[in-house]
């Protein structure tokens, strides 16, 4: 197995984001060669070679993504997802705050290959560092002709907009995403057709994550068939893993996909916080099912493993929960996250992610009815794929699998009016 | 001209032609930074400089979480209470918090000083507890550094 990186390449210091490290480290030298010896169709038939699937979350083959394209409508926009907030993710904010000129040379490799004229990055309201930097490092790439009319004096041009988002979990889905951007508050568009089809004011869209357009210039540099040679055959490459919650060394790990996640939690990560053994994990941001401690033994950080184990590699967001740790209450913040996130234009996510939270309020306080057990497992059942969004499913997963894998927890706060472990949320 | 014009007319020449509407949160987020919260008055001009319906504009001001129709403290904190940071312990500093500001969450402190907040996710889990105050993010927090910066604050 390579162990080629794409990221970790550098150790970040006071200046890695700057237009000189990041030439530095070979950057812009992707762009280089494509614009002076490929033509469109070479750029994004490598990047369908690579096997690259998105990075926020959907795992969607990316060169499957940008194939949907009709390039000959004319205009068409690129959007990038940088509107990272699926919770335990933290890996977008990392690109942007250190590696700024990795997105942008990935977004105009991506526009070049698309046709697109002009791109947009739409990042979270909250970002301040990430914000500056990504502006700052476009300043710059403007001034060295790297942004703009006539990039390296060739024929293509390609302007970069950066816009804020304003508070709003559901935006990062990207048609809500195109939706904000058309300055509409931002309710998820039905599909059909795609953003591909018809996307930001009507035109062909694509939007894709940070991370994944930041592995773009990996892949023209090296080539497709050299990124699909990394990580696991159906779902390759090198990815950022972020560990957060139960650890000793919470943080950023880069990996390639298939690696095991009892390395990443107890090699990488130090092992569960105070030496307590584990007891379960939330391994792709905290919409993917949870995994008990006996599921997570053979995992490996591989869509198809984690899919086998019922659950998702999502964003790649691992989230370590040490035993002693209250579950009802853990949910409860879950719930609360989801009914507060939930736009509000599908009845059973608007009602259900409401109803679950409203349930598990009346839990915690120690006032549970015997009703709000069969309640919580009927409810999500509800929302499941009878929504406009996927926010629905996020909404409805982890209180399916707390419930199914945890449920004594949850029957014995309700019976006792107490939780079984002290209410614990604190390792 | 208006300031708000002037943030249009800058606005216009960065964004691509016939996108105009794109602009209602770009101006939302202007009038916000220059005076700390937007009117229906703000939302109406914002609607006459970009043609967007005023009714569009008033959706986005009142459906995004971070634009406030009325003013706040000095300093707003916001401390995220989800998954990461309550693994971690943001319980403790938002009950810390209340006791050092003397208030609610989502109240201002009587001396104007500090609005406290909770929000959600702040993609800061791999150095939680976590908590933004204005712009600003400070992270792997505990009591004393939450003491040390409000001390800092005036």
């Amino acid at each position: 197995m390579s162990v080629e990186r794409v990221f970790f390449r550098f150790d970040p210091t006071g200046d890695s984001h700057s237009l000189d490290a990041y030439r530095g480290r070979g950057g812009y030298q992707a762009l280089t060669k494509a614009l002076t010896s490929m033509q469109p169709n070479d750029v994004a038939q490598e990047v369908t070679v690579s096997g690259l699937r998105g990075r926020g979350g959907a795992n969607f083959p990316v060169g499957s993504k940008w194939s949907f394209v009709d390039r000959k409508r004319g205009v068409v926009y690129l959007c990038c997802n940088a509107d990272e907030g699926e919770p335990g993710t933290f890996k977008d904010r990392w690109i942007l705050e250190h590696s700024p000129h990795q997105l942008i040379e990935g977004m105009l490799l991506a526009a070049y290959a698309l046709g697109a004229r002009h791109a947009f990055v739409y990042i979270r309201g909250e970002f301040d560092l990430p914000l500056r930097r990504l502006r700052a490092a476009l300043g710059e790439a403007r001034a060295s002709g790297l942004v703009g009319e006539r990039i390296l004096g060739t024929p293509f041009s390609c302007d970069i907009v950066v816009h804020r988002g304003a508070g709003a979990y559901v935006c990062g889905e990207e048609s809500s995403l195109i939706n904000s951007l058309e300055g509409r508050k931002g309710y998820p568009r039905n599909k059909p057709p795609f953003p591909a089809i018809k996307g930001l004011y009507q035109a062909p869209t694509v939007v894709n994550n940070v991370e994944t357009l930041a592995n773009v210039p990996w892949i023209v540099a090296h080539g497709g068939a050299a990124y699909a040679a990394i990580g696991s055959k159906s779902n390759p490459g090198s990815r950022l893993f972020g560990v957060s919650g139960h650890v000793a060394r919470p943080g950023l790990y880069e990996h390639p996909t298939g690696y095991p996640m009892k390395a990443i939690i107890f090699d990488d990560a130090g092992g569960v916080l105070g030496g307590r053994p584990l007891k379960a994990v939330i391994p792709g941001g905290s919409s993917t099912p949870v995994l008990t401690a006996v599921e997570v033994e053979n995992v490996t950080l591989d869509a198809g493993s984690l899919q086998q184990a019922g659950s998702m590699l999502g964003s790649g967001g691992v989230i370590v929960i040490a035993e002693g740790t209250c579950m009802v209450r853990l949910l409860h913040v879950l719930t609360r996250f989801y009914a507060h996130e939930s736009c509000g234009q599908c009845t059973p996510c608007r009602e259900g992610t409401s109803w679950m939270n409203d349930i598990l309020e009346r839990i915690v306080a120690g006032k549970g009815r015997p009703e709000d057990l069969d309640n919580l497992r009927g409810i999500p059942q509800g929302i499941m794929g009878n929504t406009v969004c996927a926010l629905g499913d996020a909404a409805a997963m982890p209180v399916m699998s707390f419930m199914r894998k945890f449920g004594d927890e949850f029957e014995y706060f309700v019976e006792h009016g107490r939780s079984r472990c002290d209410g614990r949320l604190e390792a | 001209m208006s300031s708000l014009s002037k943030k249009f007319e800058e606005l216009s020449s960065v964004y691509p032609t016939g996108t105009s509407s794109s602009l209602v949160l770009p101006l939302l987020h202007f009038v916000q930074e220059e005076k700390g919260y937007v009117t229906q008055e703000d939302a109406a001009a914002i609607s006459d400089c970009t043609g967007v319906p005023a009714i569009q504009v008033t959706e986005a001001l009142t459906w995004y979480t971070m634009f406030r129709r009325a003013p706040a403290g000095r300093h707003v904190v916001k401390i995220c209470r989800n998954i990461s940071c309550s693994l971690r312990g943001a319980e403790r500093l938002i009950d810390h918090l209340r006791k050092q500001l003397g208030v609610e969450v989502g109240e201002t402190s009587a001396d104007g000083r500090f609005t406290l907040l909770t929000v959600e996710c702040l993609a800061s889990c791999g150095t939680a507890p976590a908590m933004q105050v204005d712009e600003t993010y400070h992270e792997n927090l505990d009591e004393a550094a939450v003491d040390r910066i409000l001390g800092s604050l005036r």
